[in-house]
């Protein structure tokens, strides 16, 4: 493939790869937690080699997986700061899920939703850390009490983390133009003005 | 497969039905501690029937010894000293396994068939299902289970679930020289306990019962207490013990709940691309590109 030399650079070749160890480590977590959740989902233990390698592979897996994405959380942080254009997009967001984004207010690289799922990821991240560690035997012992509402915890904070991603990830596939972004790096200038009209204006210097 | 006299009444992880067709009796371990003399017969024939060796400890200035249960002890006598009426009493509580009729190491196991209840009422861990993730600790009301250091499987009074299979009592109740330890159907078991409630009483311990918690559906190792309106004087036996109502939440309508979202979200974002389309750029912006393009072209030349 040929690539069009007028494209839009949107991510650094280490920011993706930043991103897909983060997704790596997110489906294997995922499937091995939703193993530990539900009888329903038990089997999928086998992808681990078996429930008891997976029971030892969880917490590791998490624990890269927050390496990363605390590097990621300082790479974007700042341009995920909400304002109010943000909670103004925000407010409108339902008129374009329906289909029509003609009204929607001017978004720079990230727009209000992207930057809400930021910060719910983040806060997501934080818990399920904090819990994942008072609950991992192997190395910590704490107070069965305390043990026990990280449990709940890890649970809840474990499913919303996962609908979270749905929504990412559905995102990305609805909006055509965007999964490009995260395997090559790059955008059309179209796509950047359609969607992020302020970030095009600033990469481009036009209007 | 269990053996034909050991029906599962009840199997970690498994959402269908058990099988149910056949009765079978509810068994009990009646602990009498107004007549245990604290001599550990009962502690070493659990080691020795079950094959199992702790390490030897030290004195630490208590009878206690080993000091807490583990992986390698499963039963423990427990020794409190209490005064009672300006009288010394020492209690001694043998630990272990209560074999709760609701078990919370079960209801919070993740393994299919890593704990099972038996039709007879004692709860059982398999530990060839066991991943080792000790949530059945969290679970339990009473600290029973412990992850072994060894294997990290988890371990606990099986209740001699081998030997009950073939109709023989637990090793610790074979083994008792008092007949503080007593085996057999849980009804006679709750008879013997109010003969021997009504003899305390007469000899004037006012609160004598027995110890059949219902915060847990009643155990199937039960005890006879001096002082059954203050069950924690022995060695902190709990007085209400419940499985957590954390437990309850996570092992209960969190999981219908979180499962219900993701199905909805995942059905709603297919079922949004089906009948509303994807959100592509326009194709008025994608003409003005190429137009712009081509400008450049031109310019370039």
């Amino acid at each position: 493939m040929i690539r069009n030399p007028r494209d839009l650079q949107r991510y650094t070749a280490s920011e993706r790869a930043n991103h897909w160890v983060l997704g790596i480590c997110f489906i294997l977590l995922g499937l091995s937690g939703l193993a530990f959740f539900h009888p329903a989902f038990f089997p999928l233990v086998n992808l681990f080699g078996g429930g008891t390698w997976a029971r030892i592979l969880h917490p590791w897996i998490g624990v890269i997986m927050a390496l990363f994405f605390l590097v990621m959380f300082i790479r974007f942080a700042r341009l995920n700061l909400m304002g109010p254009v943000d909670w103004d997009w925000l407010s409108k967001v339902g008129k374009m899920v329906d289909g029509d984004d003609h009204d929607m207010p001017e978004q720079g690289k990230y727009n209000g939703g992207q930057k809400l799922l930021f910060w719910g990821l983040a806060l997501s991240m934080l818990l399920l850390a904090a819990s994942g560690v008072v609950m991992w035997r192997a190395w910590f012992s704490f107070p069965v009490e305390v043990v026990r509402v990280a449990m709940v915890v890890h649970a809840a904070t474990g499913a919303f983390m996962i609908g979270l991603i749905f929504v990412h990830v559905y995102a990305a596939i609805w909006t055509r133009g965007t999964i490009r972004a995260m395997l090559y790096g790059t955008v059309t200038r179209a796509w950047a003005k359609q969607h992020h009209r302020g970030w095009y204006r600033q990469v481009t210097g036009k209007n | 497969m269990a053996l034909q006299s050991l029906d599962i009444a009840r199997r970690s992880a498994t959402t269908t039905e058990a099988p149910q067709v056949r009765h079978t009796e509810e068994v009990a371990k009646l602990i009498d501690v107004s007549a245990c003399i604290g001599c550990k017969a009962c502690q070493a024939a659990c080691m020795e029937w079950n094959d199992i060796r702790p390490e030897v400890g030290h004195n630490v200035g208590i009878y206690d010894n080993p000091q807490d249960l583990d992986d390698k002890t499963w039963t423990l006598m427990r020794f409190t000293e209490v005064e009672e009426h300006g009288k010394l009493e020492w209690l001694i509580r043998k630990d272990g396994c209560m074999h709760c009729a609701d078990p919370g190491c079960l209801k919070a196991c993740p393994s299919p068939g890593a704990i099972i209840q038996y039709a007879n009422g004692i709860v059982d861990f398999h530990q060839e299902n066991c991943i080792g993730c000790g949530y059945c600790v969290t679970g339990c009301p009473f600290n029973v289970p412990r992850i072994s250091k060894t294997d990290s499987k988890a371990y606990k009074c099986s209740l001699c679930s081998d030997r009950v299979a073939v109709g023989q009592a637990p090793a610790c109740a074979k083994a008792c020289p008092t007949g503080a330890i007593k085996f057999g159907a849980k009804e006679d078991m709750v008879h013997y306990a109010e003969d021997r409630i009504v003899d305390l009483k007469e000899r004037g311990y006012r609160n004598a019962g027995l110890y059949d918690p219902q915060g847990v559906g009643g155990t199937h190792v039960m005890y006879v207490l001096h002082h059954a309106d203050r069950p924690s004087l022995y060695a902190g036996l709990p007085d209400n013990p419940q499985i957590s109502p954390m437990v309850s939440l996570w092992k209960g309508i969190a999981k219908p709940l979180a499962m219900v979202a993701l199905g909805a979200t995942a059905l709603g974002s297919l079922f949004h691309y089906v009948m509303k389309g994807p959100n592509e750029v326009s194709k008025e912006l994608e003409d003005e590109m190429d137009k712009e393009a081509a400008l450049e072209k031109e310019d370039a030349k």
